[in-house]
């Protein structure tokens, strides 16, 4: 049997990045990575490359050898997929039974100039969630379980795959956002959602801070609204459930606000930011006490985009000269997204110093040799 | 149940601990009378008692923080308290510990309804926290059937869940912050009042780490609007095993309850004979749960009655008023109870996948007869998480014994259907000798790693969690 020449056989596109940005590997196996990372200095672990923040340097890790759903259960709403796995065949996996991830998994390729096809894994390093968290909860709250490979290249289970789990700490809420620092994710289980019957979107022009004050009255009705966001000078909410209902408290929530009007909305713009990807300019993503979003608006003088009542506030900065951070202090946090290549700032926004020594020390436990993405969470 | 010898060095020098926590917290924070000290010899798993060498009980996250750098500079293992309503031996003292109770830190310090959210001092009830913004129309999700008189930082430590937290999720998905006092006295603070805020997760593993990670004093948790209404329905079947399936074609079909809940025949006696609630006499009942307007509550009853007839139903009974939604809700409010005029119990709580329940319950009945037990299940089934209570006779030499055996292999069963030995009420020390039927090496060295981090010196709430010869050495040094 002809043992295959190196080379002779069509690239694969992921060897040309390879070629590109160093050393690639890329395990099929919890085996094999663990291997890989006893023997490996320094790793860039990489899902699809569509939401990295920062730039790292090191050997990539690609988790695209690690793919397909290993179990879906349509009648207990539970699936648990391998962290390579394309999100949108998980998204048509669900969508054969009529479900959904239900906390909306945001698409920023625009936005970051990234291709690439986004993981699971990713989204779940990113604990990165879209319009429907304020009704849903986070990523991390669908998050039921999860498998990962630590700097020690332990492999590691924690939670499981039932919804309600208290059985040792909480590891899973640790990984999730932890964008690769503690260890590689391998697999990951979600409480997943029926889809619904209907959904309408009431849309109402209105200027931002009367427009977030709608949103929070709106929030705080007993409707149950699944978007609540604002952009380009109008001010969308949205309802989802069953026929009658949908209806029932559109016809409420219109009592309760004014002249809203029922439009057919595109919310991926708002979960994507769509706006902003074709603009040049550093981009932040603001989490922020709702009711403060407007004032932080106004006294940076940017232009936003928002979302979740005024809970998540995009900026863009065309100069990336604004003191963002300055603006947010003491009501959320602000990351930078999509910086100019003239900002140094870190992406997170810096810790106190208490959770600094914290969040440092669990890194160090977890990677102890400081190998996984260093310079990505600062 | 095996716990660590008490250091001797830390008993002999009591009065000496004693005469420095004084000098922090005023006279009637701290009890260090033998007979007083007896008040905190255990929490509402009664089996386990022990005496602490002194219990404080400060006002304020400074105070707090005073008692605890004592406590870690003189090397005292200290065991955070709320209520003291653990069925899992949560709170359980050493008789070498600082019982540190917070209990008087109860007040509210911010309500944002604009913003969804209340502030409170750590050792505020569960109820109390809805009390306090009822009347504007808001409520604390969360409810744990202790609310009455569980803290929430007791919710906090064990994550509690309850009976509506299908719909709403447990206490780590409504809490947004806390301010808490590590083991050395630094303060802390995670989270706040916004959502995602980016950065390593720490309120995320501070949340049902069991106050083994730090003591609580403050919390910002989500508040919600109320609905407008809320019904039940309740639905009797000849088989536990058409129940379950009736429960997982109501989720697939969309239809989100606040509750699911369940109960077999045994209970249903037991429930019947001591409530009078008027349950039909068959193998196994859901109570189903819905709420929203009148409207809102016609069209879900709708759909479920819809998928519940085609499991023929023994009975599906409607709720026509508010006095047949209470009579629908008595017996299972009243189970925990009718079950203990029968017997002494022992109250379970594994979860399992919801597709494994009638192979569960059927094993756990064969079980119950090898044994010699009798076993009733009244649990969250939408969820599924268990209750199976097992009935023993306390006074009986060996029933404890065997009743806790028993105990362990239905929780063994849980985990090898792909479920977890705990769902709602925490490890604490009943589980803790379980835990490695659950994980490997591997996935308990994970979690010792974050003890590590957050209490180095291993003082807080020891011999909890873990099983004691995995944690022996990191106790020693």
């Amino acid at each position: 049997m002809p043992v295959e020449a190196p080379g002779l056989s069509a690239p694969d596109p992921e060897d040309i990045f390879a070629s590109m940005k160093g050393e690639r590997m890329r395990p099929t196996s919890e085996a094999e990575l663990s291997v890989a990372i006893k023997a490996a200095r320094s790793l860039v672990v990489r899902g699809g490359g569509t939401r990295r923040a920062a730039a790292e340097a090191g050997e990539v890790l690609q988790t695209s050898g690690l793919t397909g759903v290993t179990l879906y259960e349509p009648g207990a709403l539970t699936l648990v997929a391998r962290a390579g796995t394309p999100v949108a065949e998980i998204g048509a996996a669900l969508a054969g039974e009529r479900q959904r991830l239900a906390f909306e998994v945001p698409d920023l390729r625009g936005l970051l100039a990234r291709e690439g096809i986004s993981t699971i894994g990713g989204v779940v390093a990113a604990n990165a969630s879209g319009p429907r968290r304020v009704q849903v909860g986070a990523c991390r709250d669908a998050l039921l379980g999860v498998r990962f490979v630590d700097g020690a290249g332990n492999i590691v289970k924690n939670g499981g795959r039932v919804m309600k789990n208290v059985t040792g700490y909480d590891l899973v809420k640790l990984m999730a956002g932890s964008c690769g620092s503690l260890g590689v994710i391998t697999e990951v289980a979600f409480k997943v959602q029926a889809l619904p019957e209907a959904e309408v979107t009431l849309v109402a022009e209105r200027g931002l801070p009367e427009g977030l004050a709608d949103l929070r009255r709106a929030l705080g009705s007993p409707f149950d609204i699944s978007g609540a966001a604002w952009l380009d000078g109008r001010a969308m909410i949205r309802i989802e459930g069953m026929a009658g209902s949908v209806a029932y408290r559109a016809d409420q929530l219109r009592a309760l606000l004014g002249d809203w009007q029922e439009l057919a909305a595109d919310w991926t713009a708002v979960r994507d930011v769509t706006p902003f990807a074709e603009r040049p300019g550093a981009v932040w993503r603001l989490a922020v006490k709702p009711s403060a979003a407007a004032g932080i608006v106004k006294a940076l003088g940017l232009e936003a985009i928002c979302d979740w009542g005024g809970g998540l506030v995009w900026l863009l900065d065309p100069e990336g000269e604004a003191d963002v951070r300055d603006a947010v202090q003491g009501l959320g946090t602000a990351t930078l997204l999509r910086a100019l290549p003239s900002q140094t700032l870190p992406v997170f926004h810096p810790e106190a110093a208490g959770v600094a020594a914290l969040t440092r020390a669990l890194r160090a436990h977890f990677d102890p040799r400081g190998i996984f993405n260093q310079g990505m969470m600062g | 149940m095996q716990m660590p010898i008490p250091n001797a060095t830390i008993m002999s020098r009591k009065a000496a601990i004693c005469m420095r926590l004084a000098g922090v917290v005023p006279p009637d924070a701290l009890i260090t009378d033998p007979a007083e000290t007896r008040a905190y010899e255990c929490d509402a798993l009664t089996a386990y008692r022990c005496a602490p060498l002194a219990a404080v009980l400060p006002r304020s996250t400074a105070e707090v923080a005073a008692v605890l750098r004592i406590c870690h500079e003189e090397g005292v293992p200290v065991v955070p308290r709320g209520s003291g309503t653990s069925l899992a031996g949560g709170a359980l003292p050493t008789a070498d510990c600082v019982i540190l109770g917070v209990g008087r830190m109860n007040a509210v310090l911010e309500t944002d309804y604009d913003n969804r959210f209340i502030r409170v001092q750590s050792g505020r009830t569960n109820l109390s926290v809805t009390g306090a913004v009822e009347a504007d129309g808001f409520f604390y999700a969360p409810d744990p059937s202790s609310q009455l008189a569980c803290a929430i930082a007791g919710n906090i430590a064990m994550n509690s869940g309850g009976a509506h937290c299908l719909k709403y999720g447990v206490t780590t998905n409504n809490l947004l912050g806390v301010v808490m006092v590590l083991m050395d006295g630094t303060v802390v603070e995670l989270g706040g009042p916004w959502m995602d805020g980016g950065g390593i997760d720490l309120l995320g593993v501070v949340c049902g780490s069991e106050g083994q990670l730090g003591v609580v004093t403050e919390a910002t948790l989500r508040i919600l609007p109320k609905p407008e209404g809320a019904r039940p329905v309740l639905v009797g079947f000849d088989s536990n095993e058409v129940a379950g399936t009736c429960v997982s074609d109501i989720i697939k079909a969309g239809i989100l309850p606040v509750a699911i809940e369940f109960m077999d025949r045994p209970c249903i006696r037991a429930t019947e004979a001591f409530a009078k609630a008027g349950y039909p006499d068959c193998e196994a009942l859901l109570i189903i749960e819905v709420e929203g307007s009148q409207a809102e509550i016609a069209e879900q009853l709708e759909r479920i009655k819809a998928i519940a007839l085609t499991h023929n139903p023994v009975e599906f009974r409607e709720a026509a008023d508010e006095d047949q939604a209470r009579r629908i809700w008595l017996g299972r409010k009243s189970a925990f109870g009718a079950m203990g005029q029968i017997n002494d119990y022992m109250c379970l709580d594994g979860t399992i996948p919801v597709s494994s329940l009638p192979y569960v319950l059927r094993r756990i009945g064969e079980m119950s007869a090898e044994c010699g037990l009798d076993v009733g299940n009244v649990f969250h089934a939408g969820d599924g998480n268990m209750h199976p209570l097992i009935l023993f006779d306390a006074n009986k030499p060996g029933d404890l014994e065997r009743c806790e055996a028993f105990g362990a292999e239905i929780l063994k069963l849980c985990v090898e259907v792909g479920g977890c030995l705990t769902g709602e009420h925490g490890v604490g020390i009943e589980k803790r000798d379980l835990m490695k039927v659950q994980f490997a090496p591997e996935d308990l060295a994970a979690q010792l790693r974050v003890k590590d981090v957050f209490d180095p010196k291993w003082l807080l709430n020891p011999a909890k969690v873990f099983p004691l010869d995995v944690t022996a050495e990191r106790r020693a040094s």
